[in-house]
């Protein structure tokens, strides 16, 4: 079964941390990518640049307009993704749980809609 | 068969329906691998039943029977919808090939279905409402008016909460699955959680409601009871000793009237002693476990309440002490606060008054109606009346429940013009 893992942080904490903090952590996701790759949970991942690099689309009576910044003005906001399988719920549960934004943001764990 | 034999053999039908129609349930969501398709194969399972006992007489084992023809039925059913679905078709063969193993497996790890069955119920996925209607349905076996009823909901409420709980079930493949030893004390203490708020509601919403199915509290106990069975940690054993605790008082607990009595202030003779000395005893083989946490512990204390013959007799000194222990295990505003009203017994209304508007004060448990009719208690007592008369109002505009509010009426009345 398909998962998507959306990540949600607090940029504002993030930007605030000092270089050897912000290695440790990237040096976590590298290792966690790592893990899920050996596991076989991993079917894609991405992060994301700032929200403020954020555009949002929508096409209204046929015309389009294009705002600047994410749909929505959140107090964490989506820095990235992956993409995993896994056996169920529980499964995803566990993957999610390592996410080493998890520990200071939110993770979103959300079943892919298969159609068949 | 003779009318009387049939009439006894339909008599039979209900009493393994009342006794087992659970464990069934639970065995058969685990073979059909969805909620509904369980429900609909037992309703066809005890149609079944109906049917054929009276005819072929009562099987030496009526569960296996059961879950094999609920099986039977559902895979049967399937097979002919496949001629409108395909999809169906294979889902049939897979299921059938899959559960085909005809030895005993209706009887094997019946207990491990029921944990399966009460676990995903409570799966911390699902929202902490639906964990409670979805529970009280699959694993009690209560309808939805009746829920509905206990809840003061309405059941079309009742009903949609249970639709989406069976839809997130089945849509984000929560499994069917007791935890696995690293996961397991985190959701016990989710089903814990439910069990005792289950046990709560019906504690609370006890006087003038009917109390036929939608006695939640002995339901709760009926779970706790179960679990036991089936699940003997510290903590199960703590809080099924906490609801007999709570339970063995009810009597005492409102007047004829309808009005609510404080602990202080029961007549002790109408107390549950069996309920006592069961619930006694599980504090006491939860407490030697060791691995106690938060519910033994409250257990503990509702035993020292239990144990004193009247409340000037009541050992406040250990009671305190094991708010110490509490707080430390569950360091909540709550538990706080029931400790300062233990304090205040102990050492005088003036230090536990000091520790009320310490909560208060840091901005905790403002909205709590309970903290505010314990300090007015507390004021009262020291004759000061005017902020008892303010902090009891302050409790009023909070409470929701008729005997209390009834009851903080009654104090304010009371209180020196």
């Amino acid at each position: 079964m398909k998962y998507l893992c959306l990540i949600y942080d607090e940029e504002k904490k993030l930007g605030a941390m000092s270089k050897s903090e912000s290695d440790t952590f990237m040096g976590e996701y590298g290792a966690f990518t790592e893990g899920i790759r050996k596991s076989g949970h991993y079917v894609g991942g991405e992060a994301l640049q700032p929200v403020q690099t954020a555009t949002t689309v929508r096409v209204r009576n046929g015309k389009v307009s294009t705002t600047d910044g994410p749909f929505a003005e959140t107090k964490e906001q989506l820095g990235g993704f992956y993409l995993i399988n896994a056996r169920d719920l529980n499964d995803a549960i566990q993957v999610a749980s390592k996410i080493p934004s998890a520990r200071v943001g939110s993770v979103e764990v959300r079943p892919i809609h298969e159609f068949n | 068969m003779g009318e009387d034999a049939a009439e006894r053999v339909r008599e039979t039908v209900d009493a393994v329906y009342r006794s087992e129609s659970r464990r069934v349930l639970a065995t058969l969501i685990r073979l059909l691998g969805d909620f509904d398709l369980a429900e609909d194969a037992l309703h066809d399972a005890f149609t079944a039943a109906v049917q054929r006992w009276p005819r072929d007489g009562v099987p030496t084992n009526p569960r296996a029977w059961l879950v094999s023809a609920g099986r039977f039925k559902a895979i049967d059913g399937m097979r002919r919808r496949a001629r409108f679905d395909a999809s169906l078709a294979q889902l049939a063969e897979r299921l059938d090939a899959s559960t085909n193993d005809a030895v005993g497996w209706a009887d094997e790890g019946v207990d491990d279905d029921r944990l399966r069955l009460i676990f995903t119920c409570c799966h911390p996925a699902l929202p902490p409402d639906a964990r409670v209607a979805l529970t009280l349905r699959e694993v009690c076996g209560l309808t939805t008016e009746e829920i509905a009823r206990a809840f003061l909901t309405a059941p079309p409420t009742v009903a949609q909460r249970i639709v989406r709980a069976k839809a997130k079930i089945r849509d984000a493949h929560i499994p069917y699955q007791v935890p696995s030893r690293a996961d397991l004390p985190d959701r016990l203490d989710t089903v814990l959680h439910v069990v005792y708020l289950v046990f709560n509601e019906g504690y609370l919403a006890s006087s003038g409601v009917s109390l036929t199915r939608s006695d939640l509290s002995t339901e709760a106990i009926r779970l706790g009871r179960l679990l036991i069975e089936l699940l003997p940690e510290p903590e199960v054993v703590g809080l099924l000793a906490l609801m007999l605790l709570h339970e063995s008082r009810r009597a005492a607990r409102t007047s004829p009237a309808g009005e609510l009595v404080l602990l202080d202030d029961q007549d002790r003779a109408l107390w549950n002693r069996e309920q006592i000395a069961e619930g006694s005893a599980l504090v006491e083989r939860a407490l030697t476990s060791r691995r106690f946490g938060p519910y033994a512990l409250q257990a503990a204390i509702a035993a020292l309440h239990a144990e004193a013959p009247n409340a000037a007799a009541t050992d406040w000194a250990q009671i305190v002490g094991l708010y110490d222990v509490l707080a430390r295990a569950d360091p909540s505003p709550v538990v706080e606060l029931n400790r300062a009203v233990a304090v205040a017994m102990r050492d005088g209304p003036l230090a536990g008054l000091a520790l009320i508007d310490a909560i208060l004060v840091r901005g905790d448990l403002g909205d709590y109606h309970l903290a505010h009719s314990a300090r007015a208690d507390l004021c009262r007592r020291l004759g000061r009346t005017a902020e008892a008369r303010a902090s009891y109002e302050r409790a009023l505009g909070l409470a929701r429940q008729e005997p209390e509010r009834r009851f903080l009426k009654r104090r304010l009345g009371e209180l020196p013009d």
